[in-house]
């Protein structure tokens, strides 16, 4: 049976790996209403949008926002979505860049009622989706690993909440370098997704300060605490790794050091070193 | 559809007579990247001009003997920023092509990294142009085109190919990379030749 | 100079092709790599952007926009695959 026959819906996805069988909403430009504007730490913001006519998307993915000048001028960038699913309500989690143009717009400027004009869904290629039942394909039975470097962590969270929404039996794990406690994103979240019933292990790792107590110093990842805290490459796990250029390169080439396939690595990079 | 995005206007936009049409001033120097910096030692830097008949050649040392102009000048983005009173250093093409004979009229001016423009020869002598190597009183940073850039600043400074190596006489105006890819074939800012 | 991965070229590409251009499969001309074009390197600046192998930094395209007008050039690629969704 091919790959193709087998999709009709993005939920009913044959394989969270294949890209034959990926069907993603066609992107669209819109404008989303903010409805809620939080510091999610102490450089980012929340901030939850009501997207008219947003068609969904699948977790992974991603959106531009493009901000207009009064004199025409535009800055578009993109943006992770930390949601997914088919509802309007769209959130973001942004990290505001010293010298940005437009992160520090949306975390120090943007509040309730305003309105962004938003192009997606996004992005095909950096997308999971559980498994769904006798429509599994090959790469169904496989682990999967995340790797998350500060606000790379957007993305992978979503993935992480669409496995435990959907109480998806793929094992799951998800390795988080963040610089001290206060900048972890969605920290209650995770919490409980690593007390949900879909398997989810969380590894945090703490670059500049540790919480109270915490059994190791704060230091950047090394590859051998990245060997002892990824699945192993035996178990054949389907890798995402999320954050800055430098962190997702210095990472992965780790991890095919350690055996991984390249072809079973997938990663975004934020830009930046 | 005219939507505005409440609260944002962007960084400042100042605008200045001297300028051509459609530029801004700027008084940093914002770097554009197509790839990654090359990072060329000195000691194997070497600068060629290659024409029907042959290549000439100089190595660093012998690029330093040359004499050096010091150029004050304005140098104009097509990504609409301009920089006006630009000091630099540099040997200037008439001095480079004193003992070049070419019949041919056109110039494709090759970069390490792969990058390449295209320039009628006869705007890149009398005073129009030169090797540069020092920028602001310092030599040229590799993001900024160091060791040596080309420095073209009566054209759109797309123009002035960072980390360039040679120049190639053509006997047709080739494009070089930008100008395949959408830009304007010769790129004079006072008569906003941008894009195709 | 900070580069992407070809995840980014989704939004400005999607303006020009009714399909997910980032996973579409092209074999590079230079080194003849083929892999998706999420995997490539991506520079963005102003002027335009530019796709290079992950593998060889040859340039397989460019995307230069200016208003209502856009030059998408494949100039390093053979081809690209493309999969019925």
């Amino acid at each position: 049976m091919s790959d193709a026959s087998s999709l009709t819906s993005e939920t009913g996805q044959a394989s969270a790996l294949g890209a034959a069988a990926t069907r993603v909403p066609r992107a669209g430009w819109h404008v989303g209403t903010v409805v809620a504007a939080h510091r999610e730490t102490p450089n980012a913001a929340r901030i939850d949008l009501d997207v008219e006519g947003w068609p969904g998307n699948a977790a992974g993915q991603h959106l531009d926002v493009r901000l207009t000048a009064p004199d025409g001028y535009t800055a578009t960038r993109s943006y992770s979505i930390a949601s997914s699913g088919p509802a309007t309500r769209v959130v973001l989690a942004i990290d505001k860049l010293p010298d940005g143009e437009v992160s520090p717009f949306l975390v120090d400027e943007v509040r309730m009622g305003d309105m962004l004009e938003v192009h997606g869904p996004l992005g095909a290629f950096f997308v999971w989706r559980p498994a769904a039942g006798s429509n599994a394909g090959p790469d169904a039975a496989r682990p999967v690993q995340l790797v998350a470097g500060g606000s790379g962590v957007v993305p992978l969270f979503a993935m992480a909440r669409a496995h435990a929404d959907a109480d998806d039996p793929t094992p799951f794990r998800l390795l988080y370098s963040a610089r001290t406690p206060a900048d972890v994103y969605f920290a209650d979240e995770l919490q409980e997704l690593a007390a949900a019933s879909a398997p989810f292990r969380l590894d945090l790792v703490y670059t500049r300060r540790t919480p109270d107590g915490w059994p190791t110093q704060a230091r950047r990842i090394t590859r051998e605490a990245l060997a002892a805290a990824v699945i192993p490459a035996d178990q054949r796990p389907i890798v995402y790794v999320c954050g800055s250029t430098g962190f997702v390169e210095r990472v992965a080439s780790w991890l095919i050091e350690l055996g991984h396939d390249p072809g079973s690595i997938r990663t975004e990079r934020f830009g930046g070193l | 559809m005219s939507f505005i995005t409440r609260g944002f206007s962007g960084r400042s936009r100042e605008r200045d007579d001297r300028l051509p049409p459609g530029q801004t001033l700027v008084h940093d120097f914002p770097v554009l990247s197509a790839g990654p910096t090359p990072e060329i030692d000195t000691a194997e830097w070497e600068f060629t001009i290659r024409t029907e008949s042959g290549v000439h050649r100089w190595n660093w040392d012998e690029f330093m003997a040359l004499d050096i102009d010091e150029v004050d000048t304005d140098i104009h983005c097509v990504t609409h920023w301009s920089k006006l009173g630009t000091t630099w250093r540099g040997v200037s093409l008439d001095t480079l092509f004193e003992d070049v004979e070419t019949e041919l009229d056109y110039v494709m001016a090759h970069s390490y990294g792969g990058y390449t423009t295209n320039v009628p020869l006869d705007e890149l002598l009398d005073g129009k142009a030169w090797v540069a190597f020092e920028f602001d009183g310092e030599p040229l940073d590799p993001e900024h085109g160091g060791p040596a850039r080309l420095l073209v600043p009566h054209l759109y400074f797309w123009k002035s190919a960072k980390w360039v190596r040679g120049l190639e006489m053509m006997d047709q105006d080739e494009p070089g990379f930008w100008e395949q890819n959408g830009y304007h074939l010769h790129g004079d800012p006072w008569k906003e030749e941008r894009y195709w | 100079m900070q580069h992407f991965d070809g995840n980014v070229l989704a939004g400005p590409l999607a303006e020009f092709f009714s399909f997910d251009v980032t996973t579409a499969t092209a074999r590079c001309n230079g080194c003849g790599a083929v892999a998706e074009l999420a995997r490539a390197m991506v520079y963005m600046s102003p002027a335009g952007t530019v796709v290079r192998c992950a593998t060889c930094d040859h340039v397989l395209a460019t995307l230069v926009e200016s208003g209502d007008r856009a030059w998408i050039g494949f100039s390093g690629v053979s081809a690209i695959e493309v999969r019925r969704g």
